[in-house]
């Protein structure tokens, strides 16, 4: 076993020194009928070799050839081999959380300037250094509203994520706030006159997408101005971060909490995870704010370096008082994201926010050309939803052709009629006009 | 020796002739290395021209400004630094330089399983069919990644003695909170939630912090004299309140919950749960299982035990096995088998019970490859030789320091082992100046000040990945730092001598917080 370097020898050494007679010896503080007397029922040992070949089998048995035209909260986008490159130094990647300063500085820095990136991008004044994903970064967002405002109701948009509302829903479940559901209006965007309905003086926040779950772009202004009016806090979920290199942060935009995941800069899609989950708020919240924070000091000589700070918040000092029970986070996801958008750079990311748009309107057009109309009329970035009639039937028809169609709306919103026949579809640098053209005529079949 | 560049070897005075030959190299082979200042990448004053990426031009005449109002559209954002790729490559590998990893050196930090990283595992996790799924797939386009979810979760059941389990938590403290909110619904399906939940003073902080996020009440209970939790406090403190107790085994003292058995069976016959914390799963692999000790849930930390990489703090992934009577409440999703193929069942009405999702999609997949990679390479006999390698490697530690350090308990240890800095309070040397000097000497220090139960903890796990040389080495420099704390106490507390950075200030930090780069920047 190449991961055991111990040799007979040294083991009867080792043992010697204990003061023990075998290996089993040293777990006599374990009752004899609490121990496991036969081996453990899984496969037997493989090599390398076998190892390999049984696992490519596997992999090979995931459909990839093409991208797919599926977004819905994770984004097929292209990672440059130099992330995933720098990614696998040992240095960062064998490394746990930060704990020691002096031998983390690689890392501290790296998550100074993820925490940065999220602050630029989202318009936020604060980040911290990464969250699971943004399904629970959404519901962390719920709670620090509820203890900010020391109010009970989150009103969420049925636009944003429906995976995301399910988190929120399992989440609030064990604290007893009240969730009250924003209906979406016809365009797409959240129903801003419901929305004014439910928003009260008992309401803690109001959480939309930025885009939202149909690729719609919100009117971020409009509600954080509603919410404003009633002390709420607003809260954007953005689980496509490219958006963010065209539109403006909703930070920007008046919003108190910007949450989301910056999977789509470079993290693979991996059948969903990990990818880092982001989140960003106003200065005045720092103390209420979930997970690790990095900040900048000094050190005894007076030079700048970074440190874990404001741990008076976390678990492992304040335990039960603690604003959230996050340890581990998503370290390797944000520092992926960070050297993906450190090569992108300022134009680099403008153009490639303005290349999904553009591919998302080759979709369109190709789409139109089939017979296929948008469903919705707000503006979208890359992603958009399509009458196709039969959405789970052009789904199986084209997984027979290796082609990942996109989602039927009608999976999460059966009840809403309108979307009966949508497909939702996403394009992106990925999807070269060629393809989509054929997706395109795939669909209409 | 000749020294023709003049450089003076850093720990000479400090260590004296008495180190051995080298006195420029510590213990675990520390010297100074190549070393470079970097900047943030956004003091880089670059034009802003430069770019780091090779993409299609837009091939269409599509203007964000004709479909979208005006005041939503941003241009470039100005403070973005825009650097070459070379210049990313370097500014990355050079941080890269300022950490200690595992691949770096030897990374004894106490209840986080600094274990070796295959790189198998990384490169398996990077097969284009893995990598490039999307987590939405129809399902018989995503038939490998199924297979694999089905596969893990029957193994970490099996290695557990559970009866199911799911994979769905992103990390550890989220698998205890999947595994409180089962426990209360659970209750709540028998009429009542109960108000309180057990915990003992050596627990992690993530216990009561899940508790409390579930809306629990957490009572503390203290160790006994021996380190252990004793079944008569838990019989005194156990009533028809109590939804659960949450115990770590083995302990964070290292040392295993020998009442176990007892104390489950108080819990449950005041209707209460045991919940386990699976941190220090490693001890146990192959020698005795959870689920056969009384636990009725427990939550797996693959970043530690199955060898995912800890990434600087994550990602993590936290699945969590249940007993028979708990499966109706496991998250969604799940995976089963139909046949010769897989399904995932996402809705709540085939699972009414379920606590519902508590991530996006379907877990850490990428972690799921890495981790059933490693098991599979193990075998029944490399999953046992894990936990007994772990144990006699913690254990060979212990027996080679009790006479330099103070050992608060004499219970036997399992995976780690804690001692305290009581030995050299009379030299002024404290556990962080003792972990600062490991330092120098070429050791990430071990973790310190926890248990909280332990005054001056310094905590050590040496996982099973490592040599009796290494351990040696270690054993040399942690005597070393115990010597020169009696000889020259003053160059002990001046650790670490040439680090990047040296003993920061931690309240400057916290008090007037820079969390972000702005214009300017001024710090120092």
């Amino acid at each position: 076993m190449r991961y055991h370097p111990h040799t007979p020898e040294e083991i009867r050494e080792m043992l010697s020194a204990v003061g023990a007679n075998s290996l089993d010896d040293l777990f006599r503080s374990i009752p004899a009928q609490l121990r496991l007397k036969r081996p453990l029922a899984v496969a037997p040992a493989q090599d390398e070799i076998a190892l390999f070949a049984d696992m490519r089998r596997l992999a090979d048995r995931n459909e990839v050839a093409h991208p797919p035209f599926i977004g819905a909260g994770a984004y097929p986008h292209h990672v440059p081999p130099v992330v995933d490159q720098l990614l696998l130094r040992g240095e960062f990647f064998t490394a746990y959380t930060p704990y020691q300063p002096e031998v983390s500085q690689g890392t501290l820095q790296a998550l100074f300037e993820w925490q940065t990136y999220v602050c630029l991008l989202t318009g936020m004044e604060v980040a911290n250094a990464s969250m699971y994903d943004g399904a629970s970064a959404t519901a962390e967002a719920a709670l620090m509203a509820t203890r900010l405002t020391g109010r009970r109701k989150i009103a969420v948009s049925d636009a944003v994520h429906p995976e995301y509302r399910r988190v929120l829903a399992t989440y609030l479940a064990s604290t007893g706030d009240e969730l009250v559901l924003i209906p979406h209006a016809d365009d797409g965007r959240t129903d801003l006159a419901a929305l004014g309905r439910a928003v009260d003086a008992s309401t803690a926040a109001v959480i939309l997408g930025y885009p939202n779950f149909f690729g719609v772009v919100e009117d971020v202004a409009q509600t954080a101005a509603l919410a404003k009016q009633a002390g709420a806090l607003t809260v954007t979920v953005t689980t496509e971060a490219v958006a963010l290199g065209l539109l403006r942060g909703p930070g920007e935009l008046g919003a108190d909490v910007a949450v989301g995941t910056f999977q789509s800069f470079g993290n693979p899609l991996q059948f969903g995870g990990p990818a880092p989950g982001f989140f960003a708020t106003r200065e005045a919240n720092i103390r209420q704010m979930p997970g690790r924070v990095c900040g900048a000091t000094v050190d005894k000589e007076g030079r700048r370096g970074f440190v874990l700070t404001l741990s008076t918040r976390e678990q492992h000092i304040r335990r039960e008082k603690a604003t959230s029970n996050i340890c581990t986070n998503a370290g390797l996801c944000a520092l992926a994201s960070t050297i993906h958008l450190a090569l992108l750079g300022r134009r680099g990311l403008a153009d490639l926010a303005r290349l999904n748009f553009d591919r998302a309107r080759h979709l369109r057009a190709a789409m139109q050309r089939a017979g296929f109309a948008p469903v919705f009329s707000a503006p979208a970035f890359n992603e958009m939803a399509f009458e196709v009639g039969d959405p789970e039937a052009v789904v199986a028809r084209l997984a027979k052709k290796g082609l990942a169609a996109g989602v039927p709306l009608a999976r999460w919103y059966g009840a809403d009629p309108k979307v009966k026949g949508a497909l939702l579809c996403v394009a992106t640098e990925l999807h070269s006009p060629e393809l989509i053209e054929l997706f395109a005529r795939e669909v209409r079949g | 020796m000749s020294n023709p560049t003049g450089w003076k070897p850093s720990m000479e005075q400090a260590a004296g002739a008495q180190a051995g030959p080298r006195p420029d190299v510590g213990a675990g082979g520390a010297t100074r290395g190549i070393a470079y200042e970097e900047k943030l990448l956004f003091e880089r004053g670059s034009a802003g021209e430069r770019c780091g990426v090779s993409l299609p031009r837009p091939s269409g005449d599509f203007d964000p400004a004709r479909e979208l109002p005006a005041e939503l559209l941003r241009g470039e954002i100005g403070e973005l630094p825009a650097v070459s790729e070379l210049e990313v490559v370097r500014h990355f590998t050079r941080l890269s330089a300022w950490n200690h990893g595992i691949d770096t050196g030897f990374y004894p930090l106490g209840s986080c399983t600094m274990k070796y990283n295959p790189k198998s595992s990384e490169a398996l996790a990077r097969l284009p069919g893995f990598a490039n799924a999307h987590p939405l797939l129809p399902e018989e386009m995503a038939q490998g990644s199924l297979a694999l979810m089905y596969e893990l979760e029957r193994a970490l059941t099996e290695i557990s003695g559970f009866a199911a389990t799911t994979l769905a938590p992103a990390a550890g403290a989220q698998g205890e909170l999947a595994g409180v909110m089962m426990i209360r619904a659970w209750h709540v399906a028998r009429g009542n939630a109960r108000r309180k939940v057990l915990i003992p003073d050596t627990a992690h902080g993530t216990n009561p912090a899940t508790s409390a996020l579930n809306g629990y009440e957490v009572v503390q209970l203290a160790s006994g004299p021996d380190g252990r939790l004793h079944p008569e406090t838990v019989r005194a403190a156990m009533g028809e309140d109590v939804a659960a107790i949450m115990i770590t085994n083995p302990n964070t003292l290292g040392v295993f919950e020998s009442h176990i058995a007892e104390i489950a069976e108080i819990v449950h016959a005041k209707g209460g749960l045991v919940y386990g914390d699976g941190a220090n799963l490693n001890a146990l692999l192959g020698v005795a299982r959870p689920g056969d000790m009384g636990f009725d849930v427990m939550q797996f930390n693959l970043h530690k035990t199955f060898a995912t990489p800890h990434g600087g703090g994550g990602p993590g992934s936290g699945p969590v096995a249940v007993s028979e009577e708990l499966v109706p409440f496991l998250p969604l999703p799940i995976v089963v088998k139909e046949g010769a193929g897989y399904r995932l069942v996402t809705d709540p009405a085939e699972r009414p019970q379920s606590i519902g999702r508590v991530r996006e999609f379907h877990g850490n997949f990428g972690m799921f490859v890495r981790a059933l990679a490693l098991i599979r390479e193990y075998g029944p006999e490399g999953l046992a030789a894990t936990g007994r390698l772990a144990v006699l490697n913690a254990n060979y530690v212990r027996a080679k320091l009790k006479d330099v350090y103070d050992l608060p308990y004499e219970t036997d240890s399992l995976h780690e082992v804690v001692f305290t800095d009581k030995n050299l309070k009379p030299t002024g040397v404290t556990t962080m100046d003792v972990a600062k000097r490991l330092i120098d000497h070429g050791f990430h220090p071990p973790t310190v000040y926890f248990p909280l139960v332990v005054h001056g903890a310094l905590m050590i796990e040496p996982t099973e990945t490592e040599t009796k040389e290494t351990l040696d080495r270690f054993i040399e420099g942690m005597r070393q730092v115990a010597e020169q704390a009696r000889r020259d106490p003053e160059g002990v507390k001046a650790a670490p001598r040439n680090p990047v950075r040296a003993r920061l200030d931690e309240t400057r930090a916290a008090r007037k917080p820079v969390l972000r780069w702005r214009p300017g920047m001024q710090v120092g």
